[in-house]
């Protein structure tokens, strides 16, 4: 047992976090996803991670660091699909997510669709009727409501649904304690710099105990994103309870710290020009993908003893 | 990255698990909560057990005693024990998880000699004097003053919160040494033997009825001097020593014990409202005990266990006191007698675990710790300094 980064894991993490920092400032992840991100992305090997030998432990490493940076786009699915759809993959749980939005719709070639049987992909050039939204939650990820989606063609079964719901949450989960963390780290500077009454507003306990709450919350779900990862990877205890819990704090943290960033900043908080609405939009998008945290909380729950049972 | 065990763990586990399923059934039934003698008696009897077996002070250095056992075995006999529900240390407390590291860091050789083989052992009982009526989060304005007298220190003042200070034989004491200089500059740490003259311990009844704390009173009591751990004056270093102890790891084993209890209850409960929040406060443990690995694997790197450690006591205690707000909404009506079957212990645990985010430096407090040791934030202008 050792919990902690590998000398590799490292690496990658430093890694993926200087080409994030050197090629997806704030200014062009606002421009939103195109082909260019993708390619940029494919190259880094962020979706072929695990075909090139890597487990989902580092891939949820290199996730979080995409999270941090806020790097906008189908990514989860893409790193999901790599290997069974060539071109730009987006993605859709149609029977756990509710109404058919599908994100990045005129971006994508294809659209892979869990439904209850598996898996199948949809080219996205045979999805019609789309209705565009003019004003996404996300500025940064653009909605279709569909109608009905074609059948397209199946890819796998109830056996890669599995997979991909652990996986995708997992993943999902790993970039939303990037959300956290770059939430954290924003608030942090600004209330070193934000002075009031003649000094730091981040010297205020009122303040300072927000942030080390952002700060807790992140390391606690990091830790179990970690922890799920890695049992999905070498499953030693439930699997299922393990990737719930994680996906579930993650959300979590990811939009608490969301709404604190927004309180720390005060009247900037609610203003277009800084970042966090970003981030906190994105946190709420991503809580209703892979699961929320309500249908999370219950698997966990399913995998304690239940009423009767002798403990 | 991995949490799998290895098979000299796995091998530890099943050597630990087959001596529990001998030892347990030998051990006398657990006595009342309020006689102190029996349940002396009844942990040091524990910890002898646990000595004679080879399981006392699994991370102590063979040297005092201990195993020397890898941080995996540790969590290992966590586990096991917590699931075979073995008794906790209980009164052995203070001496096994925070004042034995402290005098192993910073004791002299003949302290060291003197007291970790006996604690050990279970033949010698600590109790904790830090806190006093006036300095509590603010410790280190600390009055109760040690006066030298040749080889001995003169000590007068009150203690308060003094845990175990009952049954204890030695006492952690800080006093002022220099009440001139900087408040922090001026204590020392020292050990108090409980049976000299001068020491009135009056026990203190909390929200249980119980009295696991005590007021300590202290006039003019003589101290030798060869009892201060840490130079004179250096005493508020050595209690950070301390605090990183009982911060840091001394948690661990509620923590475990805290998932077996979200069991218990989840046994009791049906209500799909309620199973959620048990979920979601299974997660928060399991998150925990995940991090609580991490910080051990940092540890056994880099010496020190990171950022882990100083969040682990705040995150704990504000998710046991969710679970223990959600236990008396599952008893309901049941709960309202502490002397209920199968239950009433569940109640108890409630009302014990209020002080969690009070003791051992409040919940407030260590968000003020975190800002500032790790965010790197500013202090608050203090009033006066």
């Amino acid at each position: 047992m050792n919990f902690d980064l590998t000398a590799d894991q490292e690496a990658l993490r430093d890694g993926i976090r200087s080409r994030c920092v050197s090629r997806f400032p704030m200014k062009r992840v606002r421009d939103g996803f195109d082909r260019s991100v993708w390619d940029e992305l494919g190259e880094a090997g962020v979706f072929s991670l695990r075909a090139d030998g890597f487990g989902l432990a580092d891939a949820a490493i290199a996730f979080e660091e995409l999270g941090r940076a806020l790097v906008p786009g189908p990514l989860v699915w893409g790193h999901l699909a790599a290997g069974r759809a060539g071109g730009i993959t987006g993605g859709i749980d149609v029977v756990a997510d509710g109404p058919v939005i599908v994100e990045h719709l005129d971006a994508i070639d294809a659209l892979a669709v869990i439904d209850a049987e598996g898996v199948r992909l949809v080219p996205a050039a045979v999805i019609d009727g789309a209705e565009p939204a003019a004003r996404p939650l996300d500025p940064l990820t653009p909605v279709h409501r569909v109608g009905r989606l074609p059948d397209g063609d199946r890819i796998g079964g109830i056996d890669l649904l599995t997979q991909w719901r652990l996986e995708g949450a997992v993943l999902i989960g790993a970039f939303l304690v990037g959300i956290a963390r770059a939430c954290t780290d924003l608030s942090v500077a600004y209330a070193q710099e934000r002075r009031q009454f003649d000094r730091p507003i981040g010297s205020f306990q009122a303040v300072k105990h927000i942030l080390a709450d952002m700060a807790v919350r992140t390391e606690v779900a990091r830790a179990s994103v970690h922890a799920a990862a890695c049992t999905v990877d070498d499953p030693q205890m439930e699997v299922t309870r393990a990737v719930s819990g994680a996906k579930l704090l993650a959300g979590d943290a990811a939009v608490t710290n969301g709404l604190a960033a927004t309180q720390v900043h005060g009247g900037m908080g609610f203003t277009w020009e800084v970042d966090v609405h970003l981030y906190l939009k994105r946190a709420w998008l991503l809580g209703t993908a892979f699961g929320t945290s309500g249908a999370h909380a219950d698997t966990v729950a399913d995998c304690l003893p239940a009423k009767g049972d002798t403990p | 990255m991995d949490l799998k065990y290895s098979e000299s763990d796995e091998a530890f586990r099943s050597e630990l698990r087959a001596w529990l399923a001998r030892a347990l059934p030998e051990l006398p039934a657990h006595p009342g909560r309020e006689d102190w003698k029996a349940r002396r008696r009844f942990d040091t009897d524990w910890q002898r057990r646990l000595f004679d077996a080879g399981y006392a002070g699994l991370s102590w250095p063979r040297e005092y005693g201990g195993r020397d056992a890898s941080p995996s075995e540790q969590l290992v006999f966590l586990e096991e024990t917590t699931a075979a529900r073995a008794p906790n240390v209980g009164v052995n407390f203070v001496g096994l998880l925070h004042a034995g590291p402290t005098l192993m860091t910073e004791g002299t050789d003949e302290q060291k000699a003197r007291h970790l083989p006996a604690i050990l052992r279970g033949d010698e009982v600590w109790c904790q004097g830090f806190s006093e009526p006036a300095a509590g989060s603010d410790l280190a304005a600390l009055r109760t003053r040690a006066v030298r007298d040749g080889d001995d220190y003169v000590v007068t003042g009150q203690k308060i919160w003094c845990s175990f200070g009952q049954v204890g034989d030695f006492g952690e004491l800080l006093v002022r040494t220099d009440p001139d200089a900087p408040k922090h500059r001026g204590i020392s740490w020292l050990i108090l033997p409980m049976d000299l003259p001068g020491i009135e311990v009056r026990p203190i009844e909390t929200v249980l009825g119980s009295s696991e704390f005590s007021e300590v009173f202290l006039d003019e009591v003589r101290v030798p001097v060869a009892n201060r751990v840490g130079a004179e004056n250096d005493g508020w270093r050595v209690t950070q020593v301390t605090f990183s102890f009982e911060r840091g790891t001394a948690f661990v084993s509620e923590m475990v014990e805290a998932r077996r209890l979200l069991d218990d209850l989840a046994a009791l409960t049906a209500d799909q409202v309620d199973r959620r929040e048990l979920g979601h406060i299974a997660a928060e443990l399991d998150a925990l005990w995940a991090l609580t690995k991490r910080n051990v694997s940092q540890a056994a790197r880099t010496g020190s266990p990171g950022d882990g450690a100083l969040m682990i006591k705040l995150a704990y205690s504000e998710t046991r006191a969710r679970l223990g707000e959600l236990s008396l909404r599952v008893l309901g009506r049941a709960g309202l007698d502490l002397d209920a079957p199968e239950v009433g212990e569940m109640v108890e645990e409630r009302l014990r675990t209020l002080s969690l985010t009070i003791a051992a430096g409040t919940s407030q407090i260590q968000r003020n710790i975190i800002s500032e040791r790790l965010l790197g934030l500013p202090r608050e202008p203090m009033m006066t300094l």
